[in-house]
């Protein structure tokens, strides 16, 4: 067995031992949810998600990621929901968040749409599979998948690195048919920047997975989009994060369909998690000049790992 | 900063309408959403299903719920508009259609700024969340 392997394996046994361990603490979670639905009246269920938005949009915006991704595994694990009603939610949440912030982005041309749309093709028509693929599966193997993609992503945020401005010599043959390049002006320097992308059909070819992802668990696609945007395609860090952001507000709205004409959309779910989370919004870009976004992002980090071990615990042990 | 880069750091023009439009929808749709919502909870007009009974009907699969509470999948929520939870809907349609809008928009502007690569590739995906949301495509249920 080779060392990847090796280490493959130790890290899956490891994670099915947390997961064993932390059984007692995490079924009596599930359980207790269960049990207040019953016993709460229906309007403490709103004010509660209310609440509990509010606080995961601020930490969504210091820990710098987008709310789709804290929602869908924080509510489905703590919330007596069926996965089917938080997957639609949690698309209608990013969503609501993306096309807040779209406008501006555009205005300001820092979100390129140039950019966005030969992506936004690919990332929403297999968004539309991934949500169609997630609908269809049992319950049960899509919360083991979302466990094991939610655990990912904390890795991938321990281990990501970002570029402010990535080193492209060349534009390749594909963005230069495409002419997908621009200009912007670092507000912090007032230089002029003339960006251009390379590594363009790989980066198309990983949004197939990327919308297959969005779709099948109704997470917002920020936390994948920006590294494949700014470190494999070569786009400038804050084009890259924009972009990204108004994607969003395209492949979301593809799977949200999927969703909505499935039944999977609840108003009372719905509505007080997207007013919560853009609130928090709100409040968290102004914390964010007093706040130490290293402490919150480990926190963040450490609210998603717990949340992937208990969708991973509620796939495997019901 | 020579005249090149100055006009190049401007928004494009079909850029610009589009976020003019997904603008005016969003606002228009998170209004919606909200005086709906106030609606609703309020118990001014009547929901479809009870608020007492969707704290039972939350806990099972897409498809028990439906079947449970009698509520057909794809547009037939529209026929359900005068319910006080329906009523919803129209918000939450609103915002996941303004994109579809946008793009609808920005289409002629493409191809009568000779872009006709990127007209048929917005014509794409009119066409991609058309047909997501016209409710053609059904899922396998549970």
């Amino acid at each position: 067995m080779t060392r990847l392997g090796r280490l493959a394996l130790i890290g899956c046994l490891s994670l099915l031992w947390v997961c064993l361990m932390c059984q007692p603490l995490l079924a009596e979670t599930a359980s207790s949810a269960q049990q207040a639905s019953a016993d709460f009246p229906w309007w403490m269920w709103p004010l509660l998600l209310l609440v509990v938005t509010f606080v995961m949009g601020v930490a969504a915006v210091l820990g710098g990621v987008g709310g789709g991704v804290l929602f869908v595994p924080i509510i489905s694990g703590f919330f007596p929901f069926h996965l089917d009603f938080v997957r639609g939610a949690g698309l209608l949440v990013a969503l609501a968040g993306a096309l807040a912030a779209g406008p501006g982005l555009l205005k300001m041309n820092l979100a390129s749409l140039r950019l966005a749309i030969p992506v936004a093709l690919i990332a929403s028509s297999f968004s539309i599979v991934g949500a169609m693929i997630g609908l269809a599966l049992p319950t049960k193997i899509v919360q083991i998948a979302l466990g094991g993609t939610i655990l990912g992503i904390c890795i991938l945020m321990l281990i990501a690195k970002k570029s402010e401005l990535p080193d492209v010599p060349q534009a390749d043959a594909l963005s230069q048919a495409l002419r997908i390049h621009g200009v912007y002006q670092e507000a912090t320097t007032g230089q002029v920047i003339d960006w251009k992308i390379h590594r363009t059909w790989q980066g198309l070819v990983l949004f197939i997975a990327i919308g297959v992802m969005a779709g099948m668990f109704g997470l917002g696609a920020g936390w994948a989009n920006v590294p494949v945007l700014n470190l494999l395609m070569g786009a400038p860090l804050k084009i890259s994060v924009a972009t990204s952001k108004f994607l969003l507000s395209i492949t979301d709205t593809s799977a949200a369909w999927i969703y909505l004409n499935n039944g999977c959309v609840i108003p009372l779910i719905v509505i007080p998690s997207l007013v919560g989370i853009m609130l928090g919004s709100f409040v968290g870009v102004r914390l964010l000049r007093v706040a130490r976004p290293t402490v919150v992002r480990w926190i963040v980090i450490g609210m998603l790992g717990f949340a992937g071990l208990k969708a991973l615990h509620k796939g495997l042990f019901g | 900063m020579n005249h090149d880069s100055e006009k190049s750091l401007q928004a494009r023009p079909e850029q610009l309408i589009y976020a003019s439009i997904l603008e005016k929808g969003m606002l228009l749709g998170l209004l919606l959403v909200l005086v709906t919502y106030a609606i609703y909870v309020l118990g001014l007009i009547k929901p479809y299903v009870p608020t007492d009974e969707i704290t039972k009907c939350w806990e099972m699969n897409v498809h028990d719920y439906l079947d449970h509470c009698h509520i057909h999948a794809g547009w037939a929520w529209v026929s359900l508009l005068g319910y006080g939870d329906f009523l919803n809907f129209a918000g939450i349609v609103l915002l996941a259609g303004v994109t579809l809008i946008c793009f609808i928009s920005i289409v002629p502007v493409l191809w009568r700024q000779n872009d006709k690569l990127y007209a048929v590739l917005a014509l794409g995906e009119v066409i991609i969340l058309g047909v997501a949301a016209s409710g053609i495509l059904g899922a396998g249920g549970h």
